[in-house]
Protein backbone atom coordinates (compact mmCIF):
# COMPACT_ATOMS: atom_id res chain seq x y z
CA UNK A 1 0.00 0.00 0.00
CA UNK A 2 1.27 3.67 -0.56
CA UNK A 3 2.61 6.04 2.12
CA UNK A 4 0.63 9.00 1.89
CA UNK A 5 2.03 11.47 3.79
CA UNK A 6 -0.59 13.34 5.98
CA UNK A 7 1.09 16.19 7.72
CA UNK A 8 1.58 18.00 4.19
CA UNK A 9 1.79 21.86 4.56
CA UNK A 10 -1.35 23.85 3.26
CA UNK A 11 -1.83 23.87 0.13
CA UNK A 12 -4.74 26.37 -0.43
CA UNK A 13 -3.30 27.81 -3.45
CA UNK A 14 -2.88 24.20 -5.04
CA UNK A 15 -6.29 23.83 -4.36
CA UNK A 16 -7.63 26.68 -5.90
CA UNK A 17 -6.22 25.44 -9.11
CA UNK A 18 -7.44 21.82 -9.15
CA UNK A 19 -10.24 23.20 -10.96
CA UNK A 20 -7.84 24.41 -13.89
CA UNK A 21 -5.35 21.70 -13.62
CA UNK A 22 -8.39 18.89 -14.30
CA UNK A 23 -9.98 21.17 -17.21
CA UNK A 24 -13.53 20.33 -16.05
CA UNK A 25 -16.67 22.90 -15.16
CA UNK A 26 -17.00 21.41 -11.58
CA UNK A 27 -20.28 23.45 -11.32
CA UNK A 28 -21.83 20.92 -14.01
CA UNK A 29 -22.02 17.97 -11.93
CA UNK A 30 -25.57 17.49 -10.52
CA UNK A 31 -24.60 14.93 -7.71
CA UNK A 32 -26.23 11.85 -9.29
CA UNK A 33 -23.75 9.43 -8.15
CA UNK A 34 -23.50 7.89 -11.26
CA UNK A 35 -19.72 8.03 -11.20
CA UNK A 36 -19.65 6.35 -7.36
CA UNK A 37 -22.37 4.15 -8.14
CA UNK A 38 -20.20 2.68 -11.31
CA UNK A 39 -16.44 2.80 -9.74
CA UNK A 40 -15.36 -0.30 -8.93
CA UNK A 41 -13.35 0.42 -6.58
CA UNK A 42 -15.29 3.18 -4.65
CA UNK A 43 -15.93 0.50 -1.64
CA UNK A 44 -11.89 1.09 -0.99
CA UNK A 45 -11.74 4.93 -1.56
CA UNK A 46 -12.43 7.53 1.59
CA UNK A 47 -14.20 9.88 -0.61
CA UNK A 48 -16.36 8.88 -3.47
CA UNK A 49 -15.88 10.47 -6.69
CA UNK A 50 -19.31 12.36 -6.16
CA UNK A 51 -17.69 13.39 -2.64
CA UNK A 52 -15.06 14.58 -4.45
CA UNK A 53 -16.82 16.79 -7.12
CA UNK A 54 -19.21 18.29 -4.17
CA UNK A 55 -16.06 19.51 -2.67
CA UNK A 56 -14.49 21.25 -5.18
CA UNK A 57 -17.86 23.13 -5.84
CA UNK A 58 -18.01 24.36 -2.45
CA UNK A 59 -14.16 25.23 -2.87
CA UNK A 60 -13.26 22.90 -0.49
CA UNK A 61 -10.37 21.41 -2.67
CA UNK A 62 -7.71 21.63 0.27
CA UNK A 63 -9.95 19.31 2.58
CA UNK A 64 -8.97 16.63 -0.20
CA UNK A 65 -5.13 16.68 -0.42
CA UNK A 66 -4.41 14.15 1.90
CA UNK A 67 -7.00 11.89 0.81
CA UNK A 68 -6.62 8.31 -0.34
CA UNK A 69 -8.93 7.88 -3.45
CA UNK A 70 -7.20 9.21 -6.40
CA UNK A 71 -4.10 6.93 -5.09
CA UNK A 72 -6.70 4.23 -5.47
CA UNK A 73 -8.37 5.14 -8.52
CA UNK A 74 -7.23 3.08 -11.34
CA UNK A 75 -7.77 5.46 -14.15
CA UNK A 76 -10.40 2.78 -15.82
CA UNK A 77 -12.70 5.32 -16.79
CA UNK A 78 -15.89 4.20 -16.04
CA UNK A 79 -17.38 7.02 -14.38
CA UNK A 80 -16.40 9.19 -17.42
CA UNK A 81 -18.49 7.12 -19.52
CA UNK A 82 -21.78 7.15 -17.07
CA UNK A 83 -21.27 10.66 -16.56
CA UNK A 84 -24.93 11.89 -17.86
CA UNK A 85 -23.12 15.48 -18.11
CA UNK A 86 -20.18 13.96 -19.94
CA UNK A 87 -17.63 15.11 -17.27
CA UNK A 88 -14.93 13.25 -17.68
CA UNK A 89 -14.08 12.34 -13.88
CA UNK A 90 -10.71 11.11 -13.93
CA UNK A 91 -9.46 14.24 -15.03
CA UNK A 92 -10.03 15.47 -11.36
CA UNK A 93 -8.53 12.43 -9.76
CA UNK A 94 -5.57 13.15 -11.72
CA UNK A 95 -5.55 17.11 -10.69
CA UNK A 96 -5.86 15.91 -7.12
CA UNK A 97 -2.71 13.43 -7.64
CA UNK A 98 -0.74 16.39 -9.39
CA UNK A 99 -1.68 19.30 -7.17
CA UNK A 100 -0.25 17.21 -4.38
CA UNK A 101 2.73 15.79 -6.20
CA UNK A 102 3.61 19.42 -7.35
CA UNK A 103 3.30 21.24 -4.32
CA UNK A 104 5.26 18.29 -2.45
CA UNK A 105 7.18 15.57 -4.86
CA UNK A 106 7.52 13.14 -2.45
CA UNK A 107 4.48 13.16 -0.85
CA UNK A 108 3.57 9.43 -1.94
CA UNK A 109 6.50 6.91 -1.68
CA UNK A 110 6.63 4.13 -3.97
CA UNK A 111 7.86 2.09 -1.44
CA UNK A 112 5.11 1.43 -0.61
CA UNK A 113 4.52 -1.08 -3.59
CA UNK A 114 4.05 -4.63 -2.96
CA UNK A 115 7.86 -5.97 -3.21
CA UNK A 116 7.11 -9.26 -4.84
CA UNK A 117 5.23 -7.52 -7.18
CA UNK A 118 7.30 -5.04 -8.35
CA UNK A 119 9.53 -7.79 -8.99
CA UNK A 120 7.13 -10.34 -11.31
CA UNK A 121 4.91 -7.14 -12.17
CA UNK A 122 5.34 -6.99 -16.26
CA UNK A 123 6.53 -3.25 -17.70
CA UNK A 124 3.46 -2.19 -18.70
CA UNK A 125 2.48 -2.24 -14.92
CA UNK A 126 5.40 -0.85 -13.55
CA UNK A 127 5.53 2.42 -16.15
CA UNK A 128 1.84 3.05 -15.52
CA UNK A 129 2.25 2.52 -11.55
CA UNK A 130 5.18 4.94 -11.65
CA UNK A 131 4.18 7.30 -13.55
CA UNK A 132 1.02 7.99 -11.43
CA UNK A 133 3.13 8.30 -8.37
CA UNK A 134 5.36 10.64 -9.39
CA UNK A 135 3.64 13.11 -11.94
CA UNK B 1 -0.67 -6.18 -47.65
CA UNK B 2 1.65 -4.62 -45.62
CA UNK B 3 0.59 -2.34 -42.20
CA UNK B 4 2.77 -0.27 -39.93
CA UNK B 5 2.52 -1.71 -36.25
CA UNK B 6 3.54 -0.57 -33.23
CA UNK B 7 4.19 -3.37 -30.57
CA UNK B 8 4.84 -1.53 -27.40
CA UNK B 9 7.22 -2.73 -24.35
CA UNK B 10 5.30 -5.43 -22.96
CA UNK B 11 5.25 -7.46 -26.28
CA UNK B 12 8.99 -7.68 -26.31
CA UNK B 13 8.53 -9.63 -22.74
CA UNK B 14 5.93 -11.24 -20.93
CA UNK B 15 2.99 -10.69 -23.53
CA UNK B 16 5.58 -11.69 -26.05
CA UNK B 17 2.69 -14.22 -27.33
CA UNK B 18 0.37 -11.89 -28.40
CA UNK B 19 2.50 -10.98 -30.49
CA UNK B 20 3.80 -13.61 -32.34
CA UNK B 21 0.57 -15.26 -32.45
CA UNK B 22 -0.44 -11.94 -33.87
CA UNK B 23 2.32 -11.86 -36.71
CA UNK B 24 1.65 -15.63 -37.48
CA UNK B 25 -2.17 -15.46 -37.53
CA UNK B 26 -2.20 -12.05 -40.17
CA UNK B 27 0.17 -13.62 -41.98
CA UNK B 28 -2.11 -16.25 -43.60
CA UNK B 29 -4.64 -13.51 -44.10
CA UNK B 30 -1.78 -12.12 -46.12
CA UNK B 31 -1.09 -8.78 -43.88
CA UNK B 32 2.30 -8.23 -42.83
CA UNK B 33 2.69 -6.64 -39.35
CA UNK B 34 5.42 -4.22 -40.66
CA UNK B 35 7.25 -2.75 -36.90
CA UNK B 36 7.93 0.92 -36.82
CA UNK B 37 11.81 1.37 -36.78
CA UNK B 38 12.50 2.58 -33.49
CA UNK B 39 9.68 2.96 -31.51
CA UNK B 40 9.81 3.82 -28.12
CA UNK B 41 7.32 3.23 -25.17
CA UNK B 42 4.15 4.90 -25.63
CA UNK B 43 4.17 6.09 -21.94
CA UNK B 44 1.06 3.19 -20.96
CA UNK B 45 -1.21 6.15 -19.19
CA UNK B 46 -2.35 9.40 -21.02
CA UNK B 47 -1.59 12.22 -19.09
CA UNK B 48 -4.70 14.03 -17.59
CA UNK B 49 -3.88 16.92 -16.13
CA UNK B 50 -4.91 19.92 -18.50
CA UNK B 51 -1.51 22.04 -18.15
CA UNK B 52 0.71 18.55 -18.89
CA UNK B 53 2.99 18.67 -22.05
CA UNK B 54 6.14 16.73 -21.57
CA UNK B 55 4.16 13.57 -20.82
CA UNK B 56 2.51 13.86 -24.30
CA UNK B 57 6.03 13.23 -25.89
CA UNK B 58 6.57 10.15 -25.84
CA UNK B 59 3.40 8.66 -27.86
CA UNK B 60 3.92 11.64 -30.20
CA UNK B 61 7.11 10.52 -31.10
CA UNK B 62 5.83 7.13 -32.04
CA UNK B 63 3.41 9.17 -34.13
CA UNK B 64 6.11 11.01 -35.89
CA UNK B 65 8.26 7.13 -37.03
CA UNK B 66 4.36 5.91 -37.60
CA UNK B 67 4.16 9.29 -40.00
CA UNK B 68 7.59 8.19 -41.77
CA UNK B 69 6.35 5.16 -42.37
CA UNK B 70 3.61 6.50 -44.78
CA UNK B 71 0.12 6.42 -45.52
CA UNK B 72 -1.79 3.48 -44.05
CA UNK B 73 -3.51 3.23 -40.27
CA UNK B 74 -0.83 2.48 -37.35
CA UNK B 75 -1.81 -1.08 -35.67
CA UNK B 76 -1.40 -1.97 -32.23
CA UNK B 77 -2.57 -5.15 -30.61
CA UNK B 78 -1.78 -3.72 -26.46
CA UNK B 79 -5.68 -1.88 -25.67
CA UNK B 80 -3.56 0.21 -23.53
CA UNK B 81 -0.97 1.45 -26.21
CA UNK B 82 -3.84 1.18 -28.47
CA UNK B 83 -5.39 4.37 -26.11
CA UNK B 84 -2.67 6.37 -25.18
CA UNK B 85 -1.52 6.50 -29.15
CA UNK B 86 -5.18 7.44 -30.23
CA UNK B 87 -5.42 10.28 -26.82
CA UNK B 88 -2.50 11.78 -28.10
CA UNK B 89 -3.20 11.70 -31.52
CA UNK B 90 -6.60 13.33 -31.01
CA UNK B 91 -5.30 15.78 -28.08
CA UNK B 92 -2.45 17.08 -31.21
CA UNK B 93 -4.85 17.52 -33.74
CA UNK B 94 -7.79 19.12 -31.41
CA UNK B 95 -4.69 21.66 -29.65
CA UNK B 96 -2.38 23.37 -32.25
CA UNK B 97 -0.71 25.01 -29.99
CA UNK B 98 0.04 21.64 -28.09
CA UNK B 99 1.53 20.65 -31.29
CA UNK B 100 3.54 23.34 -31.92
CA UNK B 101 5.45 23.67 -29.06
CA UNK B 102 6.09 19.34 -28.75
CA UNK B 103 7.21 19.64 -32.40
CA UNK B 104 9.29 22.20 -31.42
CA UNK B 105 10.65 20.74 -28.31
CA UNK B 106 11.09 17.27 -31.03
CA UNK B 107 13.38 19.43 -32.94
CA UNK B 108 15.58 16.53 -34.21
CA UNK B 109 12.40 15.01 -35.42
CA UNK B 110 10.16 15.84 -38.54
CA UNK B 111 6.99 17.81 -37.26
CA UNK B 112 3.99 15.72 -36.58
CA UNK B 113 1.42 16.58 -39.05
CA UNK B 114 -1.49 15.10 -37.10
CA UNK B 115 -2.04 12.90 -40.20
CA UNK B 116 -2.10 9.27 -39.06
CA UNK B 117 -5.04 6.93 -37.97
CA UNK B 118 -4.28 4.94 -34.90
CA UNK B 119 -5.98 1.65 -34.70
CA UNK B 120 -6.28 -1.35 -32.76
CA UNK B 121 -6.07 -4.72 -34.71
CA UNK B 122 -9.72 -5.59 -33.66
CA UNK B 123 -10.96 -2.90 -35.52
CA UNK B 124 -8.46 -3.74 -38.36
CA UNK B 125 -9.76 -7.07 -39.08
CA UNK B 126 -13.53 -6.05 -38.86
CA UNK B 127 -12.65 -2.88 -40.97
CA UNK B 128 -9.68 -4.02 -43.65
CA UNK B 129 -10.84 -7.60 -43.62
CA UNK B 130 -13.82 -8.52 -42.22
CA UNK B 131 -15.31 -11.63 -40.76
CA UNK B 132 -15.88 -13.54 -43.72
CA UNK B 133 -12.56 -14.02 -44.64
CA UNK B 134 -11.40 -14.67 -41.34
CA UNK B 135 -13.59 -17.55 -41.08
CA UNK B 136 -11.88 -18.71 -44.61
CA UNK B 137 -8.62 -19.13 -43.12
CA UNK B 138 -9.98 -21.62 -40.27
CA UNK B 139 -8.09 -24.89 -40.25
CA UNK B 140 -9.31 -26.09 -36.57
CA UNK B 141 -12.66 -24.24 -35.62
CA UNK B 142 -13.51 -23.85 -31.84
CA UNK B 143 -16.43 -25.81 -32.48
CA UNK B 144 -17.87 -26.16 -28.70
CA UNK B 145 -15.28 -23.45 -26.89
CA UNK B 146 -17.12 -21.30 -24.67
CA UNK B 147 -15.19 -18.36 -24.65
CA UNK B 148 -16.32 -14.73 -23.58
CA UNK B 149 -14.91 -11.53 -24.52
CA UNK B 150 -13.24 -8.94 -22.28
CA UNK B 151 -12.77 -5.85 -22.79
CA UNK B 152 -11.50 -4.43 -19.95
CA UNK B 153 -10.78 -1.13 -19.69
CA UNK B 154 -9.40 0.66 -22.63
CA UNK B 155 -10.59 -0.56 -25.48
CA UNK B 156 -13.71 1.62 -25.49
CA UNK B 157 -12.80 4.21 -22.49
CA UNK B 158 -13.14 7.12 -22.88
CA UNK B 159 -15.92 7.46 -25.73
CA UNK B 160 -13.87 9.43 -28.25
CA UNK B 161 -11.23 6.98 -28.63
CA UNK B 162 -13.69 3.81 -28.26
CA UNK B 163 -12.98 1.00 -30.56
CA UNK B 164 -16.89 0.44 -30.72
CA UNK B 165 -19.15 1.84 -28.08
CA UNK B 166 -19.10 1.54 -24.65
CA UNK B 167 -21.65 -1.30 -24.17
CA UNK B 168 -21.32 -3.02 -27.28
CA UNK B 169 -18.98 -6.10 -27.64
CA UNK B 170 -19.28 -6.64 -31.21
CA UNK B 171 -15.93 -6.64 -32.52
CA UNK B 172 -14.52 -9.17 -30.02
CA UNK B 173 -17.72 -11.25 -30.42
CA UNK B 174 -17.40 -11.36 -34.29
CA UNK B 175 -14.11 -12.35 -33.96
CA UNK B 176 -14.75 -15.28 -31.93
CA UNK B 177 -17.75 -16.32 -33.86
CA UNK B 178 -15.64 -16.20 -37.06
CA UNK B 179 -13.36 -18.68 -35.61
CA UNK B 180 -16.29 -21.15 -34.49
CA UNK B 181 -16.09 -20.57 -30.91
CA UNK B 182 -19.88 -20.52 -28.91
CA UNK B 183 -19.71 -16.40 -27.52
CA UNK B 184 -20.84 -16.50 -23.52
CA UNK B 185 -22.14 -12.91 -22.52
CA UNK B 186 -21.34 -12.29 -18.53
CA UNK B 187 -21.92 -9.06 -16.59
CA UNK B 188 -18.17 -8.21 -16.19
CA UNK B 189 -16.94 -7.43 -19.77
CA UNK B 190 -15.74 -4.21 -18.82
CA UNK B 191 -14.96 -4.09 -15.34
CA UNK B 192 -11.52 -2.92 -14.61
CA UNK B 193 -9.47 -5.70 -13.53
CA UNK B 194 -7.75 -3.47 -11.13
CA UNK B 195 -4.76 -2.14 -13.71
CA UNK B 196 -1.81 -1.14 -12.73
CA UNK B 197 -2.88 -0.97 -8.90
CA UNK B 198 -1.70 -4.21 -8.51
CA UNK B 199 1.69 -2.40 -7.73
CA UNK B 200 0.03 0.01 -4.91
CA UNK B 201 -2.95 -2.26 -4.13
CA UNK B 202 -2.22 -5.95 -5.17
CA UNK B 203 -5.27 -7.49 -3.06
CA UNK B 204 -7.75 -4.96 -4.68
CA UNK B 205 -6.32 -5.97 -7.96
CA UNK B 206 -6.69 -9.68 -6.91
CA UNK B 207 -10.10 -9.03 -5.65
CA UNK B 208 -11.64 -7.61 -9.23
CA UNK B 209 -9.51 -9.90 -11.02
CA UNK B 210 -11.07 -12.82 -9.35
CA UNK B 211 -14.56 -11.18 -9.63
CA UNK B 212 -14.39 -11.21 -13.50
CA UNK B 213 -13.05 -14.66 -13.81
CA UNK B 214 -15.80 -16.30 -11.25
CA UNK B 215 -18.30 -14.45 -13.28
CA UNK B 216 -17.23 -15.03 -16.42
CA UNK B 217 -16.95 -18.76 -15.44
CA UNK B 218 -20.39 -18.35 -13.44
CA UNK B 219 -21.99 -18.16 -17.49
CA UNK B 220 -20.57 -21.07 -18.02
CA UNK B 221 -17.20 -19.24 -19.86
CA UNK B 222 -14.11 -21.40 -19.89
CA UNK B 223 -11.51 -19.01 -21.47
CA UNK B 224 -11.89 -15.28 -21.65
CA UNK B 225 -10.24 -13.17 -24.98
CA UNK B 226 -8.42 -10.12 -23.69
CA UNK B 227 -5.98 -8.28 -25.55
CA UNK B 228 -4.26 -6.29 -22.73
CA UNK B 229 -1.17 -7.50 -21.26
CA UNK B 230 -1.70 -5.71 -18.10
CA UNK B 231 -5.35 -7.76 -17.86
CA UNK B 232 -3.57 -10.79 -18.88
CA UNK B 233 -1.55 -10.31 -15.85
CA UNK B 234 -3.95 -9.80 -13.38
CA UNK B 235 -6.19 -12.42 -14.51
CA UNK B 236 -3.77 -14.73 -15.02
CA UNK B 237 -2.82 -14.61 -11.16
CA UNK B 238 -5.62 -14.74 -10.10
CA UNK B 239 -6.77 -17.88 -12.06
CA UNK B 240 -3.90 -19.38 -10.38
CA UNK B 241 -4.65 -19.05 -6.99
CA UNK B 242 -8.56 -18.22 -7.38
CA UNK B 243 -11.67 -19.63 -7.85
CA UNK B 244 -11.15 -22.97 -10.12
CA UNK B 245 -14.48 -23.17 -11.64
CA UNK B 246 -13.33 -19.30 -13.25
CA UNK B 247 -12.60 -19.04 -16.68
CA UNK B 248 -8.56 -18.69 -18.20
CA UNK B 249 -7.18 -15.62 -19.67
CA UNK B 250 -6.01 -15.89 -23.25
CA UNK B 251 -4.96 -13.57 -25.90
CA UNK B 252 -7.50 -12.89 -28.51
CA UNK B 253 -4.85 -13.46 -31.10
CA UNK B 254 -3.68 -16.39 -29.63
CA UNK B 255 -6.90 -17.91 -30.65
CA UNK B 256 -6.62 -16.46 -33.87
CA UNK B 257 -3.31 -18.36 -34.64
CA UNK B 258 -4.67 -21.66 -32.85
CA UNK B 259 -7.81 -21.88 -35.23
CA UNK B 260 -5.87 -21.33 -38.38
CA UNK B 261 -3.47 -23.94 -37.22
CA UNK B 262 -0.79 -22.31 -36.01
CA UNK B 263 -0.48 -24.21 -32.63
CA UNK B 264 3.06 -23.46 -31.83
CA UNK B 265 2.15 -19.61 -31.18
CA UNK B 266 -0.15 -20.90 -28.63
CA UNK B 267 2.34 -23.86 -26.61
CA UNK B 268 3.85 -20.50 -24.74
CA UNK B 269 1.05 -19.63 -22.47
CA UNK B 270 -1.82 -21.33 -23.01
CA UNK B 271 -3.22 -25.08 -23.84
CA UNK B 272 -6.14 -26.07 -23.49
CA UNK B 273 -7.87 -27.30 -20.49
CA UNK B 274 -8.63 -30.92 -19.26
CA UNK B 275 -11.65 -31.03 -20.82
CA UNK B 276 -10.67 -30.13 -23.98
CA UNK B 277 -7.62 -32.59 -24.07
CA UNK B 278 -10.29 -35.32 -23.53
CA UNK B 279 -11.99 -34.06 -26.38
CA UNK B 280 -14.93 -33.00 -24.32
CA UNK B 281 -17.19 -29.12 -24.81
CA UNK B 282 -15.42 -27.82 -21.43
CA UNK B 283 -17.63 -26.87 -18.64
CA UNK B 284 -21.09 -26.59 -18.84
CA UNK B 285 -23.27 -23.27 -17.35
CA UNK B 286 -24.57 -25.66 -14.94
CA UNK B 287 -21.67 -27.56 -13.53
CA UNK B 288 -20.98 -27.57 -10.18
CA UNK B 289 -18.44 -24.54 -9.06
Amino acid sequence: MLVIKQNQTPTRQAARRLGALSGLEVALCMQCGACAGACPLVGHMDHNPRQIMRQLQLGLGETLVGCRAPWVCATCDTCNVVCPRGLDVPRVMEALRVARLRAEPDAVHPGGFAREELSQSPTIALVAAFRKVTG
Amino acid sequence: MKVSYYPGCTLKSQARPLEEAARAAMARLGVELAELPRWNCCGVVHPLAADELMGHVAAVRNLVRAQEAGDGPLVTLCAMCYNTLARANRLMREQPDKLAVLNSFMDEEPDYQGGVRVEHLLGFLAREVGWEAVARQVRRPLTGWRVAAYYGCKLQRPREVAVEPPGSFQLLGGLLRALGATVVNFPATDLCCGSYQVLAEPALARELSSRILTRAGEAGAELLALSCPLCHYNLSRAAATGDPAGARPVYFTELLAWAFGEKEALEASWRPGPAREEGGHGRSADSPA
